[in-house]
């Protein structure tokens, strides 16, 4: 559940210490190596196919969510089973409404909080990451010191309080998610900043006079990129991860919303009754994306790592 | 019976993209107290020849050929059998003091380690000797530093406790991989003073491999010129100075700044070293080579006797070298 | 040394202030009081409990007592929810049983994964490494909440020879699927750091030099190649602390063991705001104490590090 420190470190020194902006030639190598890479390209579909069925499931589906069908509704275990004939393609859950609906609904909400809070993490990771960095001194003493101590915080217990607080809604998890992860981004972003602006090229633009802002968005921006993207890629499957986590106790998407893990939840209280198909296709759908997302990140930092070439 | 004997030594890796020929073919020998350069650029195979006499390629590397120990066939041998030789008979100083010592350890770990090993010392004997050994190699203060780790000495500090701890078991051949690359010139020549007198004290037999002539000049008896994997020439170190016969060599010497006489420019080699990957036909250096014709670059030449001191691999008679004008 | 622990120590303090302070105001900035109910209460009622609870002082008074409490006595003052209960209480009832088997959990963790990574790095492409990177790539997407119920059904509901929750007081047969189910995706973890790390320290200049000494390979591996491929292992020991605690929530619900996650759960759905804040403060102090001792076993192992 962790992402692994040191390989990305590594990442960074590597793209670091490349002499210049390749510019689009980089981008290019690392597309061709990535289609090279079996398991990232594998990933790659399957990520598709799970958000096309998140897109497209909904009009091939004969119930809504929340319907309930009221034949089924008690008998579960022995009529809810997954079956063409009555449009319920995955079973019913215990409450007798269709999975397949509901498992759509779970992995366009998973999917969102992964992204939404992929994106709140790299954005406020970069720009404090690249304002310590950039700007060094003691405000960077000052700023990774913060870091260092929200570190050692359990966040998911913050989290948590924060939800039983301001009360369970899905933009407060969203938030709350992302604001929990990006101390990581933030201090890889600050190594590499600094090591890009030592280079000659922003020594240059500093000579002539170009400003701060101008530097940091033209010369420090770009040459983040790499990183910023393989860490990204890699932070989607944890937020996902932590999502599912909260919403498996029972304190995140309340119903009748549901996500990935409310579903393994709900599955996982009924499955001794042998509605194993509860469990079975949220899990599915959870470990497929999971996979595909952790495999593109890892393909993505060979192709872009310029040490393997 | 020579000391070291290596025949048509050939090494290959395997990389994702295809086999790369680090080494094809290369022959020499050495006698008991004899000093050998191996001399060429950074990609040139010298490393990886001593490496696999030494056992010590990478895992996807393989050696073939022949390399004999006082008759004893050593290459490709299990480590077993190569740790009686390893430190006892053949001791390595390496590239890179920095990185060659286990920044983990204490310096008298390592250092005791090996007697205690190889002699079965006591911890105390081999501490005590250890001890002597770092004096022998002239290191001041050489108790404190017994106590240290690796990152709290200098470079030619770290260099000079490699080259003790390669000394302890008293080895009868000392294999110096670019021994004073990574130092600071002053170190330099100090370390190269160091090995010319351990040479003559102990009667030590040294391989030196670097890629700087000027290392070479007044320090071993034969050098052996390398390019692209092949031996290009292998002779006395005078004669290669006096009367190189051989194009590459020549760009070496050239290569070498003087004080003497003002130039504009420095002379390097033109072009790049060769992808070792594809199957070269002919000549390796045959692209970079002002010299060439057109059979150097479809016949591979072999490195024959051209006098009873030369052996050289080149298409081109020698006389024919000396008429033309060297490439600019 | 004993500077640098010192160091340490004194960051680590204002941390753990920093913490109960921010989840008291937290606390008191939650939009109506924790009494706030469906049915509201006489106003004599409500400004009774408020006094009994000291919620009619200002704020600073009541942080400062509450800080004080902490600090002084590791008092967390009285449960919001259960009026006969401290925070004390309730968490005295849960946390030897999470301890229990969390400590179990990580002790299993890192030994397993620190061992079936080395073996992995040191038989490299052999079936041993392939099956240690299957294991630990496999695990990844299974965290403990996916490894529960996959438990529960393989081992209770299929095989039967163990129960799928409880406590019963620690018997060993309650504790073996919270320990497997908490510790897995951590091992793995830990399995594939160790591995990469080794390949890495193996490749090494410095293991070359030991080699070229003609050491046999065990003294190359444990004299040599052990300690700096370990060091990654333990800066993770932190973060994989911080995430097994987190995870003892799940499997103190999931196998109702009864455990403080479970409380912590139940505090949370009832709105126990002390409860859930002292639960949130002591795993603070867990974790910060924790990351301590870690960066003090790094200094002590790690010769580089200057203190």
């Amino acid at each position: 559940m962790v992402i692994d420190q040191t390989k990305m470190a590594d990442l960074a020194d590597n793209l670091a210490q490349m002499d210049e902006v390749k510019g689009r030639s980089l981008w290019q190598d690392a597309r061709q190596r990535f289609f090279h890479n079996k398991a990232a390209v594998g990933g790659l579909i399957c990520l598709t196919l799970v958000v096309l069925f998140a897109i497209i499931g909904p009009y091939f589906a004969v119930w809504s969510n929340e319907e309930i069908d009221w034949a089924i509704i008690g008998n579960a275990a022995t009529m809810g089973a997954p079956s063409i004939a009555n449009g319920h393609y995955f079973g019913v859950d215990d409450l007798g409404r269709d999975l397949y609906s509901r498992v759509i609904q779970g992995t366009q909400i998973s999917l969102m909080v992964g992204i939404v809070g992929a994106s709140i993490s790299v954005v406020v990771g970069t720009l404090y990451g690249a304002t310590a960095g950039y700007f060094g001194g003691r405000l960077d003493g000052a700023m990774m010191r913060t870091v260092d101590i929200l570190m050692s915080i359990p966040y998911m217990f913050v989290l948590i309080l924060l939800l039983v607080i301001f009360g369970r809604s899905i933009s407060l998890l969203f938030i709350g998610i992302g604001l929990i992860s990006w101390l990581d981004m933030s201090r890889i972003v600050r190594g590499q900043t600094l090591t890009i602006k030592n280079k000659e090229f922003v020594e240059a633009a500093l000579a002539t006079g170009v400003s701060s802002f101008t530097i940091i968005r033209r010369h420090i921006i770009p040459n983040l990129l790499g990183v910023v993207a393989v860490y990204a890629t890699l932070l989607v499957p944890l937020m996902i991860l932590t999502e599912s986590f909260i919403s498996f106790l029972g304190l995140g998407v309340q119903e009748p919303n549901t996500s990935w893990g409310a579903l393994i939840s709900e599955g996982a209280g009924t499955m001794q009754y042998g509605t194993i198909w509860q469990l079975g296709f949220p899990l599915f759908f959870f470990v497929v994306t999971l996979f595909s997302f952790f495999f593109i990140g890892d393909g993505l930092r060979d192709a872009l790592d310029p040490k393997d070439r | 019976m020579a000391l070291l004997d290596v025949k048509d030594l050939s090494v290959e890796f395997d990389t994702k993209d295809g086999t790369v020929h680090a080494v094809s073919g290369v022959d020499f020998s050495l006698d008991k107290g004899d000093t050998l350069a191996i001399v060429g650029e950074s990609g040139s195979g010298k490393s990886q020849t001593v490496f696999s006499i030494m056992g010590l390629l990478a895992n996807n590397g393989r050696a073939s050929g022949s390399v004999t120990y006082n008759g004893q066939e050593i290459l490709n041998q299990p480590d077993k059998q190569l740790n009686r030789i390893r430190a006892e008979e053949i001791a390595m100083i390496f590239q890179d003091p920095m990185t060659s010592l286990n920044p983990y350890v204490r310096i008298s770990d390592q250092l005791a380690e090996v007697l205690m090993v190889h002699k079965g010392m006591s911890k105390k004997a081999a501490l005590a000797e250890s001890l002597a050994m770092l004096e022998a190699v002239k290191i001041p203060d050489a108790k404190n530093r017994l106590n240290m780790y690796p990152h709290e000495c200098s470079g030619g500090m770290r260099q000079r406790i490699m080259i003790a701890m390669a000394l302890l078991c008293r080895p009868k051949l000392l294999i110096a991989d670019e021994p004073t690359t990574a130092l600071d010139v002053t170190v330099q020549a100090q370390i190269m003073t160091l090995l010319d007198e351990i040479q003559k004290e102990f009667g030590t037999a040294i391989i030196l491999i670097t890629h700087d002539l000027g290392v070479v000049a007044d320090f071993c008896r034969d050098t052996m010129v390398m390019y692209g994997g092949r031996v290009m020439e292998y002779a006395p170190t005078v004669e290669i100075f006096d009367a190189p016969t051989h194009p590459y060599t020549r760009g070496l010497l050239q290569a070498i700044p003087r004080l003497d006489i003002e130039t504009e420019q420095l002379n390097a080699i033109p072009g790049n070293p060769p992808n070792m990957m594809s199957d070269m036909t002919g000549c390796p250096f045959c692209p970079r080579c002002g010299f060439a014709r057109e059979r150097c670059s479809v016949e591979l030449p072999e490195l024959v006797q051209a006098s009873p001191t030369v052996k050289r691999a080149c298409h081109r008679p020698v006389d024919e070298l000396v008429t033309e004008e060297a490439p600019a | 040394m004993l500077n640098f622990i010192l160091r340490r120590v004194l960051v680590a303090i204002p941390t753990i202030l920093v913490l109960i302070i921010f989840s008291f105001l937290l606390m008191h900035s939650a939009p109506g009081g924790p009494f706030t109910s469906e049915r509201p209460l006489p106003p004599e009622v409500m400004a009774n409990i408020e006094a009994k609870y000291g919620l009619d002082q200002p704020l600073w008074k009541q942080m400062y007592d509450y800080v004080i409490g902490i600090v002084t006595q590791f008092d967390f003052g009285p449960s919001f929810r259960y009026k006969d209960r401290s925070v004390n209480d309730i968490i005295a009832q849960g946390f030897p049983v999470t301890l229990t088997y969390g400590s179990i959990a990580f002790v299993v963790a890192v030994v397993s994964g620190v061992t079936l990574g080395a073996v992995a790095a040191l038989r490299q492409n052999t079936w041993l490494d392939y099956f240690a990177v299957g294991v630990s790539i496999g695990a990844q997407v299974l965290p403990n909440f996916v490894m529960a119920p996959l438990l529960v059904l393989v081992f209770t509901l299929y095989l039967g020879w163990l129960p799928g929750g409880g406590w019963e007081g620690g018997q060993i047969q309650f504790i073996i699927l919270p320990v497997i189910a908490l510790a897995t995706s951590y091992m793995a973890s830990i399995a594939r750091i160790t591995r990469s790390s080794m390949l890495e320290v193996l490749r090494s200049n410095f293991i070359r030099t030991a080699k070229a000494k003609g050491l046999p390979s065990r003294k190359i591996i444990l004299g040599h190649a052990l300690k700096p491929s370990l060091l990654p292992v333990i800066s993770y020991l932190g973060p994989a602390f911080v995430a097994m605690i987190t995870g003892s929530v799940i499997i103190d619900v999931y196998f109702s063991t009864g455990g403080i996650g479970q409380l912590f759960v139940n505090s949370a759905l009832n709105r126990d705001y002390s409860t859930i804040m002292g639960i949130t403060i002591l795993t603070g102090v867990l974790t910060i104490s924790f990351n301590t001792l870690v960066d003090i076993l790094y200094a002590w192992i790690d010769p580089k590090i200057r203190y």
